[in-house]
């Protein structure tokens, strides 16, 4: 069982994000990065598979900086064979980066590939979709857990208001969401053998940005909240607002 | 002059708030470029008499393609016939509402026609030729102003944030029938399950009733649902994370940085601390009430409103004045 995940390098979800001067880009000063959430349920379940499976192979690819080697590392301490970075810049055109990953991805032979369903930087949710498209491979987002049988995985995903069971002819590329397997952590061990597993860098194929980023604000500051009282006795008073004052209800 | 395209998404064969918003921000961004608006609606056989609708808000033509296959959602088949008619549209911007198939179905329709996609915005211009967008992004930690520099652009819209303008207007409904070959679909739903009869999902509600860690028991939900049902049949249950994890509430329900987004007229945080991966999830929530008992509690700092004392004491008196007001009305 051959499984190319990608995954991304993003902020850690506690940063708190500032504008920087030039007002086009965050100040990075004191922000720690981590693996994006949603990828790190799609590393944990590539490697769930390969145990089950008792042989294969898990990749990992992504494009960003140099400095995603070390979120490669930590998916190679997770469990992953070898990891791919392809250097170069990360832009607001999902489509972009889907263009640089499909073309690292294309006539490559692999089970399934799979990718978190939102990176949570740019929280496009666009990636996976448009990497199947332009790979010409069938796409299932959304996935909270799949099995594999045979030539087909099965995929539970959650759709508003319920949930589909979906088939697809593999090889596939599944979107994962949170799923009920907790990423694991890496273990000393993991992370000691990970320093010597096969990490290739190499530049991207860059592809121009046609979104321009015009500019990045702070969310504007809600007015301040207000106390409207202590208990049960309150609530009038909050219904009230409610009605009279937000329009809410 | 430049037209603009809305993709009206159908449910279960009718046409919801997706729909009706998508097709209201086509006809705004229509009138600025002087063009006009138009719809594609995609569904089983008899979905073209649900489609007229979308003339009131806007559209002046509403292509159908009806066939058995199109019934359910099912993105080999439904990328084609849009792409068809982008393709044959000459439009300066399609619309799409970022729910959980239109956020599956954009990207796929964005690299087949080899134009980028600004997903789950929440404002969208058009001026001088050009889309302007703005969207979160850092989970609504900050706001990105885009120009798309491509046409079609294409737009994906944060559910609820859009209002749905009716106007005094008929659009004119065209039918077609689309080349589907079932056998050759390699994607298959093989079993769709809907939550109870009338529920709407958390991420489409107009109003959340969110219970957190604080709720002490999935037993104590009960208190919840009948806050809920008090607000009427347009409001829905959320969870923190905390409690999904725990298996109190399932997935469905999670707001959050690993749940859904949402960003109703109402939402109510009930025994949630508000840790910023739960504020990702509903910061962009026009009025925010927060019950709590601890003062310290970082919801406090969003919300619109607060509470401080026992959700047990405070949510059945909410409960029953909500219910009494409503009563009234
Ligand atoms: C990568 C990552 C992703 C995450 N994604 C999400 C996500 O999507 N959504 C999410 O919600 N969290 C998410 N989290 C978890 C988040 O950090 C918090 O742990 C979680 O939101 C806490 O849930 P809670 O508010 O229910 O529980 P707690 O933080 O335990 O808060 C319980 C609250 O209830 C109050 N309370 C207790 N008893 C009462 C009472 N009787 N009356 C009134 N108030 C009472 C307490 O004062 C307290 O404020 C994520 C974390 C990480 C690291
Ligand atoms: N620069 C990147 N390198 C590798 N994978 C990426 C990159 N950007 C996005 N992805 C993948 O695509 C998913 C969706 O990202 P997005 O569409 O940006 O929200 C992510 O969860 C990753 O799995």
């Amino acid at each position: 069982m051959n499984i190319i995940v990608c995954i991304k390098r993003v902020p850690d979800t506690e940063a708190r994000i500032r504008v920087d001067g030039s007002g086009a880009g965050i100040d990075k000063t004191g922000i720690k990065y981590d693996l994006s959430p949603y990828d790190a349920f799609a590393v944990e379940a590539a490697l769930r598979l390969k145990e089950a499976a008792g042989e294969g192979e898990v990749t990992l690819l992504t494009l960003g900086e140099s400095s995603s080697q070390e979120t490669l590392r930590k998916g190679l301490a997770m469990g992953a064979d070898r990891a791919v970075l392809l250097t170069g810049e990360v832009t607001l055109d999902g489509l972009a980066t889907a263009k640089t990953l499909a073309a690292e991805l294309e006539g490559v032979e692999a089970d399934l590939f799979l990718l978190g369903i939102k990176a949570a930087d740019d929280d496009q949710q666009q990636v996976g979709p448009m990497v199947a498209a332009l790979t010409g491979r069938p796409c299932v987002s959304g996935v909270s857990s799949f099995e594999v049988n045979g030539s087909t995985a099965t995929c539970h995903r959650e759709v508003e208001g319920g949930s589909e069971v979906v088939e697809v002819d593999m090889p596939a590329v599944l979107c994962m969401t949170k799923g009920p397997n907790e990423p694991r952590l890496a273990a000393l061990k993991g992370i000691m053998a990970a320093k010597k597993k096969p990490l290739e860098e190499k530049p991207a194929t860059e592809h121009a940005s046609r979104v321009r980023l015009a500019r990045l604000s702070e969310p504007p500051a809600r007015a301040p909240g207000r106390i409207v009282g202590e208990g049960a006795d309150a609530v009038p008073e909050l219904v009230r607002l409610l009605r009279e004052e937000a329009n809410a209800i | 002059m430049a037209n603009i395209l809305a993709f009206a998404e159908q449910r279960e064969g009718q046409l919801g708030s997706a729909a009706r918003e998508a097709v209201s921000v086509a006809a705004r961004l229509a009138e600025a470029a002087g063009g006009a608006a138009h719809a594609i609606v995609l569904g089983g056989p008899g979905i073209s008499s649900v489609a007229a609708g979308l003339g009131a808000y806007g559209a002046t033509t509403i292509s159908v393609g009806e066939h058995d296959a199109l019934a359910d959602y099912n993105p080999e088949s439904w990328v084609a016939p849009i792409v068809d008619q982008i393709r044959s549209g000459d439009y300066a911007a399609v619309i799409f509402a970022a729910t959980t198939l239109g956020k599956d179905l954009a990207p796929r329709v964005a690299a087949h026609l080899d134009v980028p996609l600004a997903s789950d915005v929440t404002e969208v211009e058009l001026s001088g030729g050009t889309v302007s967008v703005t969207r979160p992004v850092f989970s609504g930690k900050a706001f990105a102003n885009l120009e798309i520099e491509a046409s079609p652009a294409l737009v994906s819209i944060r559910p609820n944030v859009f209002q749905a303008t009716e106007q005094d207007a008929v659009g004119e409904v065209s039918t077609f029938t689309p080349d589907i070959d079932v056998s050759a679909l390699r994607v298959r739903v093989i079993d769709r399950k809907s939550a109870a009869e009338g529920s709407v999902d958390v991420s489409e509600a107009s109003v959340v009733v969110s219970g957190g860690r604080g709720m002490k028991d999935p037993e104590n939900w009960g208190l919840l649902e009948e806050l809920r049902e008090a607000l009427g049949s347009d409001a829905a249950l959320g969870a923190s994370r905390a409690v999904v994890d725990a298996g109190w509430r399932p997935h469905g329900e999670q707001v959050g940085q690993t749940g859904k987004t949402v960003a109703p007229k109402l939402y109510i945080a009930v025994g949630i601390s508000g840790a910023v991966q739960h504020l990702a999830g509903m910061r962009t929530a026009q009025t925010i009430v927060a019950i709590n008992r601890d003062t310290d509690a970082p919801i406090f700092g969003v919300a619109d409103y607060g509470i401080v004392g026992d959700l047990f004491d405070v949510v059945p008196r909410l409960t029953a004045e909500i219910g009494a007001l409503k009563a009234g009305d």
